[in-house]
């Protein structure tokens, strides 16, 4: 396997500025879309913490996880089970615990894979996951194959004080952005921590790495039970949302679409992260909406668009949209100047 | 479980753990030799089943359409190799898990294009379709008993081939370090094609002999798909030997784990992953 | 040019007559919504739901109390954890006016939360799982199918009545197995019969020689199998191929053999199966709707299509009572609770948990076909364990 390629670690300032833009506009949102954009905004926010989350394993520390789900899937169910039958749970211990159930998970399941590489951690990933999945799937006690329903949202009530109402569907898209850029800034800061350029010494050269005295099983342990808590926040204001959870939350297919996102974005700068995930459940959207041609539904072949989107995004654009981005300024500015 | 019993599960584990081998053994394979994950080898095994379907139909004759459909599938394979995945041995293995990714949701719907989204049914040849009697109430079918058959013929022969053949001297060198190889001037590209059609050609054969007994019906590759990703994490990567034992382990704990333990049969397989990576983190047979 | 003309005409009225409502209401399209499988493994039968109810509104003239109908469809994938999410879609921005899904139990069930969450009628023209006519009930959940208990709840009581004294059941580990698992249970021992033990294989494991060596070393009279689809025919090819067709009697709900005989071939033949319908129902309301399907959509319906139908059908009853006016949610919800559907399956009534109360057939796998052979309970009421409506 030839070693990772660098990647876009340091943002451009287009970068940055479309990103402060698209802040703005995510902030404004609400005020010009109704309830059912609002929704699908929120949704995709989500998504986005929790493509960042997978991001510190798979743009920075280089590490492939196909079970990532798992860990998303979990503090979704935390909640279902924090929230009582018959009224609603608190938000500001139930979210720190879900997310904690998170990480203690993937803390044990990383104590198995984090010593595999390569093909061998995509498949014990895998593997793991499905463990879990198949956990819950299998016993009524944990839902069984229906899954549990959250019957009522987290109330945020403080020392009697409720400054917030996540029932409303424009609070909770605020709860969510506020989360977002949270998640974004802490990791930013991971990344350019000693922490962080261990991590992504590892992802270059992990020999190098250890040969220089640092114990990598231990970072790289750090950041699997860091981005599986992480994860678990996703999970959590997932079940908040939709109000039900399924083991299809800890499937397969969802592992892979957040690997597709971060992908599709740019990897190891978890602004990318956040890009492919918005484009993602867009371009989803977009393609199971096609229209009627002739005697050819062509929204019924989603399958086929998006197979062939994937295959072409790795075939052309390896290194995302952040990267298709920056290779074309690259040339630009810099033509014939080759930095491979 | 009186004696009888406990035979006759044993002998269904070890027909069980030989179809997965000969998924696990081209996976195991393209993972070793050419370091390639390929999640769209359970599309393989589909894709089988279907031409047996298709074929069967059309020549009235299982054997003539394994036959040709094993040609069929190999070219299938070359083809695939040629035009997508030689341009994949050299990128990270993201790229890999998303480009088979991405060949899954193809192939899926390619399938529902072409053959639609019924069940169907393979007929079994009527020369095999007898069953042994094996108890008052049970007995056995010959046709299992060819399935196993068939398993161990191949399993045989690759041995062979990869122990025994220039071929295979060339295939285990490939594997074991590529620049040398290619340094003493064996084509590389020509065995990389030639190894990933074999994987093509046995996951698609493991699909038609198991097409009768099993039916033919959508999304049938992904379901045993991830039990082969078991099989060769336990086995250890790149070892058809290691594919072989584990595959025949997990049969085991797959069929017993059902009778024995119902509660927890669905987690039982990765279970047993856990505990052999414990003891060995790279499989039983690292190579 | 049309739509346009429509609205000139429609704004027109407005100003002249000054009694807008009930005139836009008669112009304005019905919004139905279809939430079903059109990939994966069950694609095929959201297809023929989607057929079924298409033909009842193309034999009206393509209408429904006078008023156009407009579809939205959009593919569930049978994936639960999509499905809030894309019932949102037809329901907060599509604005349907009943939603049709689906087909796996999971994804009913969500569909249920969100058809109660934003008060929309939702018609289930599949999923058996108890809870949507059950503990979730609701005056806006209805049901066009059937429950996971009414099948197999008869099929226990026939295999007593055929003098089986011991058995045992065989499904995937999942929700509706074992739904469908307690309830043969149920009808079986209140005959007299007794359940030995419940096997099961792991979902969507098909490798089913394991647990069919040990159902036959334990040999009871008769085993009860609830599968459906591939793994349908994949099980009752196992069976026989076991030989164990000679000795121990096979019964399952109508799944097994339904839309399945053709790949299952020889080693179907004469399982004995309930369900609320047959392919072979020699009714002249039968027998119509098979004519005209087939002539429509060039295939040979089955109960999925049957199912879609009947959904058509009790909306129709519903929109009619209420003059096409679908704003009047309650009176619309009332009729159809009230209506006596003219089904192909016979006609049936609802229960007030919604849910059909129908005759079950007691069907025999005969070529390609699942020949009704009497009537195995008549007029059978699913018990809606929980509904609080009763």
């Amino acid at each position: 396997m030839a070693a990772p390629k660098a990647n876009l670690e340091t943002l451009p300032r287009s970068v940055q500025l479309a990103l402060m833009m698209g802040l703005v506009a995510l902030a404004a949102f609400p005020f010009v879309s109704g309830d059912y954009y609002t929704e699908m905004v929120t949704r995709m926010m989500i998504m986005a913490i929790f493509a960042m989350s997978l991001d510190l394993l798979q743009g920075v520390t280089g590490l492939v996880s196909l079970g990532h789900a798992a860990y998303f899937g979990l503090a979704g169910y935390a909640l279902a089970f924090l929230t009582p039958e018959s009224e609603p749970v608190n938000l500001w211990w139930s979210l720190p615990l879900a997310v904690l159930a998170s990480g203690l998970a993937a803390l044990i399941v990383g104590f198995f894979v984090v010593r595999t590489r390569g093909i061998y951690f995509i498949m014990v990933t895998m593997a793991f996951a499905q463990m879990i999945y198949f956990l819950f799937h299998d016993n009524d006690s944990l839902g069984g194959s229906d899954g549990l329903y959250v019957n009522f949202k987290p109330i945020a009530t403080l020392f009697g004080w409720t400054p917030f109402d996540l029932d409303s569907k424009v609070t909770m898209y605020y709860f969510t952005l506020v989360l977002v850029v949270a998640v974004y800034a802490f990791l930013r800061c991971v990344l350019w921590s000693p922490f962080g350029r261990a991590l992504a010494g590892i992802r270059v050269n992990e020999h190098r790495m250890r040969a220089m005295g640092f114990g990598t099983v231990g970072y790289k342990l750090t950041a699997f039970t860091l981005a599986g808590a992480l994860a678990g926040l996703a999970g959590y204001l997932t079940g908040v949302q939709s109000g039900y959870v399924n083991p299809e939350l800890m499937g397969f297919h969802m592992s892979a679409h957040a690997i597709m996102m971060v992908i599709l974005g740019g990897m190891g700068n978890f602004a990318g992260a956040i890009v492919g995930a918005f484009a993602f459940e867009y371009l989803l959207h977009v393609f199971k909406e096609l229209p009627q041609v002739g005697s050819v539904d062509l929204g019924k072949h989603w399958q086929l668009w998006m197979g062939i989107f994937i295959v072409g995004l790795v075939v052309l654009a390896p290194r995302g949209l952040l990267g298709l981005f920056g290779r074309l300024r690259q040339s630009k500015n810099a033509k014939g100047d080759s930095h491979e | 479980m009186d004696l009888a019993n406990f035979l006759i599960q044993l002998l269904n584990s070890v027909q069980y753990g030989l179809l997965l081998f000969m998924l696990a053994a081209g996976l195991t394979l393209i993972f070793g030799i050419m370091d390639v994950v390929n999640l769209a080898h359970g599309s393989f095994y589909m894709l089988g089943a279907y031409l047996a379907y298709s074929l069967s139909g059309a020549f009235d004759s299982l054997l003539l359409a394994i036959l040709v459909g094993t040609i069929l599938s190999v070219l299938f394979g070359l083809a695939l190799e040629r035009l997508l995945f030689r341009h994949f041995y050299d990128r990270d293995h993201l790229d890999q898990v998303l480009l088979t990714f991405g060949l899954i949701y193809i192939f899926e719907e390619l399938r529902s294009i072409l053959w639609g989204d019924d069940v169907h049914g393979a007929k079994i040849p009527d020369l095999l379709s007898a069953s042994i009697p094996l108890t008052e109430t049970m007995s056995y079918p010959v046709y299992r008993l060819f399935m196993s058959g068939v398993c161990i013929v191949l399993a045989i022969g690759l041995y062979l081939l990869i122990s025994k053949t220039r071929l295979g001297m060339k295939i285990r060198a490939g594997a074991f370090n590529r620049e040398m190889t290619e340094s003493l001037g064996i084509n590389i590209k020509l065995i990389h094609g030639a190894v990933f059609a074999l994987g093509v050609g046995l996951a698609a054969i493991a699909g038609m002999i198991a097409a009768p007994i099993s039916s033919v019906y959508p999304n049938m590759g992904s379901q045993v798909l991830i039990t082969c990703f078991v099989v060769v994490v336990i086995g250890g990567i790149g070892s058809v030997r290691g594919a072989l034992i584990a595959a025949l382990l997990v049969g085991l704990v797959d069929t017993f784990g059902k009778v024995l333990l119902p509660q927890v049969a669905g987690m039982l397989v990765y279970i047993l992953m856990a505990a052999v990576l414990l003891w060995k983190p790279e499989g039983m047979f690292k190579q | 040019m049309a739509t346009f003309h429509l609205r000139f005409v429609q704004i027109l009225s407005v100003a002249a007559l000054g009694m807008a409502t009930t005139v836009v209401h008669a112009q304005e399209k019905i919004r139905i919504g279809f939430m079903l499988p059109y990939s994966g493994t069950f694609a095929a039968l959201g297809v023929a739901i989607e057929n079924g109810f298409k033909l009842y509104v193309a034999e009206n003239g393509g209408k429904l109390a006078n008023r156009e109908v407009e579809y939205f469809k959009l593919d569930d994938e049978s994936d639960p954890s999509k499905a809030i999410q894309n019932a949102n879609r037809l329901v907060q921005r599509d604005k349907v006016d009943v939603l049709i899904g689906s087909v796996h139990s999971g994804v009913a069930l969500a569909l249920t939360k969100v058809a109660k969450d934003n008060d929309v009628t939702l018609i289930v023209p599949n999923a058996g799982v108890g809870a949507v006519t059950g503990a979730l009930c609701a005056p806006n959940i209805f049901r066009s199918s059937y429950s996971a208990w009414q099948t197999a709840y008869s099929m226990g009581k026939v295999a007593a009545q055929k003098g089986k004294k011991t058995a045992m059941t065989i499904t995937w580990k999942y929700s509706a197995g074992e739904e469908q698992v307690a309830a043969f249970r149920q009808g079986f021992e209140e005959s007299g019969g007794k359940v030995l033990r419940d096997l099961n294989v792991p979902f969507p494991n098909v490798e089913f020689q394991a647990t069919l060596t040990e159902a036959a070393s334990a040999k009871p009279d008769a085993i009860f199998a609830f599968f459906a689809g591939g793994a349908a025919v994949k099980f009752v090819q196992d069976y026989a191929a076991a030989g164990l067709n000679r000795s121990i009697t096979l019964y399952g709900s109508g799944f097994l053999t339904d839309g399945t005989l053709q790949a299952q071939g020889k080693s179907a033949q004469g399982i004995l199966t309930t369900l609320h319908y047959g392919d072979g129902l020699n009714t002249p309301r039968n027998n119509a709707f098979r004519t005209s399907y087939a002539k429509t959509y060039k295939l040979q319906p089955d109960v999925y299509a049957v199912q879609g139908y009947d959904a058509a059908q009790m909306f129709a009853a519903g929109v009619k009572a209420v003059g096409g006016d679908v704003k009047q949610k309650d009176a619309l919800r009332k009729a159809i609770r009230a209506a006596r559907i003219d089904s192909p399956r016979g006609s049936f009534v609802l229960s007030k948990a919604g849910n059909p109360v129908q005759d079950f057939y007691l069907r025999e796998a005969v070529g390609n076909e699942n020949k009704v052979i009497g009537i195995a309970v008549k007029a059978l009421a699913d018990p809606a364990k929980g509904c609080r409506m009763l």
